[in-house]
Formats: C-alpha cells, structure tokens, sequence
C-alpha cells in the first residue's frame, strides 16, 4: 500500500488544506477510486481525472462527492472484466 | 468511542451507489484488505496535522520561533504559511516535566483547522467534553496518556475567538534528527495534549 496517495494531487475540495468528508461513504468512495487508479490503472489517475471533469461538467450543480461517484462508476463500467465469474463477454 | 447517529437513517442513493461500488470492486480483487480504512486514516489522521507538526518541530530546533509561537502564537504559525479562519487567535501552550496541558472545547467542537485539520470523533463526544473538564487525570489514563502524580494539569477551553495548540516536550533519542524528520514524530493527539510522545 504505497501508491495509494497517488490522488492527492486531484482538485479535491479542501478547507483549510485539509480533505473534506461529511459522511463515511464520501470517505469510502474516495479510497475507492485511490484503489482503482493504484490498481486498475497502475497509478495512472488520468482517465479517473477526465470522468471527474465530464461527471462535473454533466450537472455542476452536483454535491462533489455525487459527481465523484458517477466518475467512479463511469470508469468501473469501462474496465475489461477480470474476473473468473463474468456474465458476459466483455467487448472493447 | 464511536457512535452512530440516534436515527438509524435508511441509506441514500448515493449510499447504495458507493455499497454497490465498493461490493464490485472488492470481488475484483481491487480493494487489498483494510485499504479503505487505510486511506480514510491518513487523509483524516495524518495529513491534517502535518501543518501542526512542522510548527512543533520548528519550535523544537529554534529557540527564538519557540519564543515567539509561545508569545504570539497565530503570528509565529503564520510565519509558516498557516492561517485562516479557523486559526484567526491561537495561543500555544508548552507542555514541561511538571505541567501538561490538554485542548478541549466544551461548548462545541471549537478546534485549530489550520494546523490541526479536522477534529477526530472523540473531540466532538459530549463525554470529552465534560470529563476533561471534571476529572483531567481519569480521562487521560483511560486514553493512554498516563501522567505522573505530581504533574499539574491545565485544561483549556477552546472557543471561536481562541484556538489552543499544545506544544508537546521533545521525546529523549530525537537529538539527531532533521527537522522534517522531527514533524513526522508529532502526533496530532499530542498536540490536542491527550497523547505523550
């Protein structure tokens, strides 16, 4: 678990620097997306960053962490299934 | 000592969207074992008071910064960048082999942001509040931070207009160490004064 803070340099929305959380699920979907970008995608937070910017830019009066969550699914929804138990054939 | 909420509130959508998530993703094999504890922990344990740690371990190289943070402490934080609303009149108190002093806001949750980031859950509990007040040494031997019997306690009470820091004594075998070495040695509870380093 070294590259798990590879997130930080996101525009994440801070209050006095300090990361913001309301409530335990934005806390969880943050480090979900930090476990996707370190495992998914080796670290590489580029395609996460780009659906941020479009989930943003799709309804920008959101609540943040919503628009993160939709980025989230947005760039799970696109990964190849790995694993052994997929119902159907993943097209790319 | 947490605690949820009296109301068992059903979850939001949103909630069930990041369950959802985080159920996929762990079948995946991408979420290792406690990584989200992991991570909610150091973004809200560890990053935050960072910006607290370099002022203590400042103070502990510089004698004239520890003069001047103790004399005016927002003035001498600032000098490091650090400021803001949440930090407008803060006075730093130096814990000694004889006196240590402990933060707590028994109104609110009134606490340091700038240097300390966000209050942990305890600080907020209504139980911190009153207890530190009325029985300082039980309450901190129950945290685990055990003083010596002949030490004074002092107990400050935070509140919109002042914002306390505890300047934590230097633990013995940092002789050597760097500067930035010393910050990572400062915890935020013991800059709250309930932990000793």
């Amino acid at each position: 678990m070294t590259a798990q803070l590879s997130l930080l340099e996101l525009d994440l929305p801070r209050r006095n620097g300090e990361l913001v959380f309301d409530a335990p699920w934005q806390s969880t979907v943050f480090a979900l997306a930090a476990a996707v970008v370190d495992h998914a995608f080796a670290g590489d937070r580029e395609p996460f960053r780009q659906q941020l910017i479009a989930a943003i830019a799709a309804d920008p009066g959101r609540p943040y962490w919503e628009s993160w969550t939709t980025a989230l699914e947005a760039l799970v929804g696109g990964l190849p299934e790995e694993s052994a138990q997929s119902q159907g054939t993943a097209q790319s | 000592m947490t605690e949820h909420g009296h109301r068992p509130a059903p979850p939001s959508p949103v909630e069930q969207r990041v369950a959802a998530l985080e159920a996929l993703l762990t079948e995946r094999g991408l979420i290792p074992d406690g990584f989200i504890e992991e991570v909610t922990r150091r973004y809200e344990s560890e990053i935050g008071p960072m910006n607290g740690a370099k002022v203590v371990a400042r103070a502990w190289l510089d004698p004239a910064y520890k003069q001047r943070l103790l004399a005016d402490g927002t003035a001498a934080i600032a000098e490091l960048g650090f400021g803001g609303p949440e930090g407008h009149h803060m006075v730093v108190v130096e814990n000694t082999a004889s006196v240590h002093n402990v933060v707590v806001c028994t109104l609110c949750s009134c606490y340091p942001w700038p240097v300390l980031g966000l209050p942990p859950a305890w600080y907020k509990d209504p139980p911190y509040r009153a207890r530190m007040v009325r029985e300082p040494r039980a309450l901190l031997a129950e945290m685990g931070c055990a003083l010596p019997g002949d030490a004074e306690i002092r107990v400050w009470d935070s509140s919109a207009e002042v914002r306390y820091l505890v300047l934590p004594q230097r633990p013995d075998g940092t002789d050597d160490m760097t500067e930035a070495e010393l910050a990572e040695v400062v915890t935020r509870d013991s800059m709250i004064g309930v932990a000793l380093l």
